[in-house]
């Protein structure tokens, strides 16, 4: 099968946005749920949530950050291009039943994930405060689509160079400390990021759920590769997940575990950077 | 010159030398020569009673396919074959053929049986080295069906069904057909051009394959059904979820299910230089478990460049379920078994890495409710294995998708689907066979559930 790209924008320098043409899973798809791509044939199957989908012209977005081979091979495609398969919509939606008032916690390309989940919100009604962080003003993505459907938003950089200095969980805090209750926090970004976003709600006992992003293979349960322990089980993010309750997910273990294989993607970006330097000399 | 060859012992099986082979994935079984095929049919006694094609799960007529083989008429004997059986060149290589045909062969009381699947394997490996892809133009009937699943059950089931006239659509979620075949079994052990040809038989008969497309979450039974005008829907989607034994050190970097491991190798070609998907350098392996699964892990890992792969499996050798060829083939390719040992703890060191797997020794006690006797750990027996690399091949269940996206299909409390004989479901129009009704279990079971839900679809569908 192929799924041709509709349009292509780049967001920053390593963060890109692909409108695939996908209309099955466009009629689909609700927020929080991913797909499994595959760039090309003999590629590897990686995981990308679902950014945003037009049910008319049957897009599926996807937003991505260059990090390794895979990633960069996706990244070279350019509009009237193919990718070779595009599976979904998979895992669970984010649950958004009864929620009022929510705070959206998003940090780099994870901002493009919270994104649909504020957009969800803000539609049923819910009064949504967002706080999206990036390691600097170049680097930001997605801020009038945040403020648009947020009645509250919050810029953070980790040097100041826009918005507020300092990391998401800082003006998150200062709202628990003043007295503000959130029905429901949600966090996507980096895992340390979500670490201590569950830690900064736990005193005050909101419940803080946070999307998984590990490993992963088929994306249907059958190769385990994707297990995440939360509250001392095992569960399987792509079809138990990929949210889960922020507070019992063993984030220490996550990490490890997303550090399998390193050295591999490092010789493979390596080797997929010489492969296009050659080609572009 | 007797008829028949009275020699005691099977003509042997061509191979790979053990240690060429356990360094590539080429496949190990070479296959018999046209010479050999006729000496080793003519062991055949064409006895009156049969007893092979009772303990065939799908009664293929043996002595009948045989007997053409003698007479080199191999072309003729795969009819024969093919009257009962979709996928002879698979099974030929596969089916635990000591539990089954050959278990029961009157050669097999006073010497080694017939070589029936060697047999199969050659007449099915003769037919399709030399036909033609003969497209039989099938005439329409104008009748949809959707299938669910592109392992043995639903190719076998489309086949069928395509056969008599169904427009037949095959749903498969990974981007690749043929299920277990492609995903689990080593090209070492099932070339994958043998199940692409299958699948290309079935395209030339007019069946259509989607892959990509998870039902329950792209399309859901109903939709199909409702939305799409499936008159029935064929439930083949396997046993694919797997376990894990609940012990500490399961979530350490270089613990993998076998299907994790299996499908890194061979669905996503990870043995192949030029492949895009990440494989665990591993050095020391302990396979965890006894079955096909774990000997087709351990064999895999040694090929990858471990140096020491151990089976580790909990009750003694004569309980091994795996197939007996593949055991063999394991031990000559310097796997090496530790029997009555059952793991306890995976160690790790600061980083999560695996350190060691703890095992205790086991001693068999009394027979378990599967007549076998119970393996019981032996008290102070601890000891540890130094290895890098832990793959647990414990077994697998269906993937509770199909249950938690379909409203009222019955489930039993591991998640197989509930179906009769006739594979149907507590869902009308809605038929299951294969390792989803009967949790793991054989390709050739699977092939003959699809097989018998394609008879029970078409008078489903010609009584409505
Ligand atoms: C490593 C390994 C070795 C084995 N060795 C042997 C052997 O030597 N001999 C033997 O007889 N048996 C062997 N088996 C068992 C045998 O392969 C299975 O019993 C058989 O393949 C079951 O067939 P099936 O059609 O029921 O399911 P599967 O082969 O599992 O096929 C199911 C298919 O359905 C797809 N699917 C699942 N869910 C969905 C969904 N929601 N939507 C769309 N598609 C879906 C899956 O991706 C898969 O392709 C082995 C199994 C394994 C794992
Ligand atoms: S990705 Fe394989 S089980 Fe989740």
């Amino acid at each position: 099968m192929m799924y041709r790209i509709l349009k292509r924008e780049n967001l920053n320098d390593t963060v890109t946005r692909l409108d695939v043409y996908a209309p099955y899973i466009a009629k689909k798809a609700l927020a929080g749920q991913f797909v499994i791509v595959r760039a090309n044939e003999r590629g590897e199957r990686i995981p990308l949530t679902i950014a945003a989908c037009d049910r008319k012209n049957g897009a599926v977005s996807i937003i991505f950050q260059v990090v390794g081979a895979t990633t960069m091979e996706l990244n070279e495609k350019q509009e009237g291009d193919s990718v070779a398969d595009f599976v979904g919509p998979l895992g669970t939606p984010t649950q958004l039943d009864g929620l009022k008032k929510v705070a959206v916690v998003g940090g780099g390309v994870g901002c493009a994930i919270a994104l649909p989940v504020a957009r969800a919100l803000k539609e049923r009604g819910a009064e949504v405060t967002s706080i999206a962080g990036f390691r600097n003003r170049e680097l930001v993505i997605l801020e009038d689509e945040f403020r648009e459907v947020s009645s509250r938003f919050i810029m953070m950089t980790d040097d100041g160079s826009y918005g507020e200095q300092g990391n998401v969980c800082m003006p998150l805090n200062r709202l628990l400390e003043a007295g503000e209750r959130f029905d429901e926090v949600i966090t996507i970004g980096p895992l340390v990021m979500m670490k201590f976003v569950a830690k900064t709600t736990e005193p005050y006992h909101i419940k803080t759920v946070a999307s998984m992003n590990p490993i992963m293979i088929d994306g249907t349960g059958m190769c385990g590769c994707c297990r995440v322990s939360v509250g001392g089980e095992m569960k399987f993010a792509c079809i138990d997940g990929p949210d889960f309750d922020a507070h019992l997910i063993d984030f220490d273990e996550a990490m490890k575990r997303s550090k399998t294989y390193a050295p591999f993607e490092a010789q493979a970006r390596e080797k997929h950077c010489n492969l296009y330097k050659k080609e572009r000399n | 010159m007797s008829k028949f060859n009275m020699r005691p012992d099977k003509n042997p099986m061509p191979t790979q030398p053990p240690l060429v082979r356990n360094k590539n994935f080429e496949e190990v079984a070479l296959g018999y020569s046209e010479e050999a095929a006729i000496d080793e049919a003519k062991r055949c006694l064409n006895c009156k009673n049969k007893p092979c094609v009772a303990a065939c799960p799908v009664n293929v007529n043996i002595p009948e396919f045989i007997a053409l083989a003698v007479e080199g008429k191999f072309e003729e004997a795969y009819e024969v074959i093919s009257r009962t059986s979709s996928l002879p060149a698979v099974c030929g290589r596969v089916c635990p053929q000591e539990t089954q045909c050959e278990g029961k062969c009157t050669r097999g009381i006073k010497g080694e049986p017939v070589a029936i699947g060697r047999l199969e394997r050659f007449v099915a490996d003769y037919h399709n080295q030399r036909s033609e892809q003969k497209t039989r133009a099938v005439v329409g009937n104008g009748h949809k069906v959707a299938v669910v699943g592109s392992g043995p059950a639903g190719l076998a089931c489309a086949g069928d069904l395509a056969r008599l006239g169904y427009e037949v659509t095959v749903f498969e979620a990974l981007h690749t057909t043929g299920g277990v075949l492609v995903y689990g079994i080593p090209e070492f052990r099932l070339p994958k051009t043998i199940v692409e040809k299958e699948v290309q038989g079935l395209k030339d008969i007019g069946v259509k394959f989607v892959t990509d497309a998870v039902i329950g979450r792209l399309f859901t039974v109903e939709d199909l059904k409702s939305e799409y005008g499936f008159e029935a829907v064929f439930l083949g989607t396997g046993a694919g979820l797997p376990r894990f034994m609940g012990i500490r050190g399961e979530s350490a970097k270089g613990v993998f299910s076998a299907n994790e491991f299996l499908t890194r190798t061979n669905l996503m070609k990870a043995y192949q230089p030029d492949s895009a998907t990440p494989m665990f350098p591993a050095k020391r392996v302990a396979v965890v478990g006894g079955g096909n699964v774990a000997m087709d892990a351990a064999r895999s890992a040694k090929r990858l460049g471990a140096e020491t792969v151990y089976i580790v499996y909990r009750r003694s050798e004569q309980e091994l379920p795996a197939r007996l060829e593949e055991i063999e083939h394991a031990k000559e390719e310097e796997i090496e078994f530790l029997f009555l040992t059952n793991p306890v703890e995976i160690l790790t060191d600061a980083e999560n890495n695996v350190k060691a797997l703890k095992c205790v020794r086991m001693e068999l006690g009394e027979p378990d409710a599967s007549g076998r006797r119970r393996p019981v750990e032996k008290n102070g027996s601890e000891f540890e294995l130094n290895v890098d690399c832990v793959i647990l091949a414990l077994g697998t269940s269906p993937n509770p998708l199909m249950k938690r996206t379909t409203v009222g299909l019955e489930t039993k409390p591991h998640g197989e689907i509930i179906a009769d004989e006739n594979g149907r479901t507590s869902i009308e129009g809605v038929f299951a066979g294969g390792d989803v009704v009967t949790g793991s279990a054989t390709v050739i079971l699977a092939m003959g559930a699809g097989k018998t839900a394609a008879k029970a679809i078409h008078e489903y569908i010609q009584s409505e």
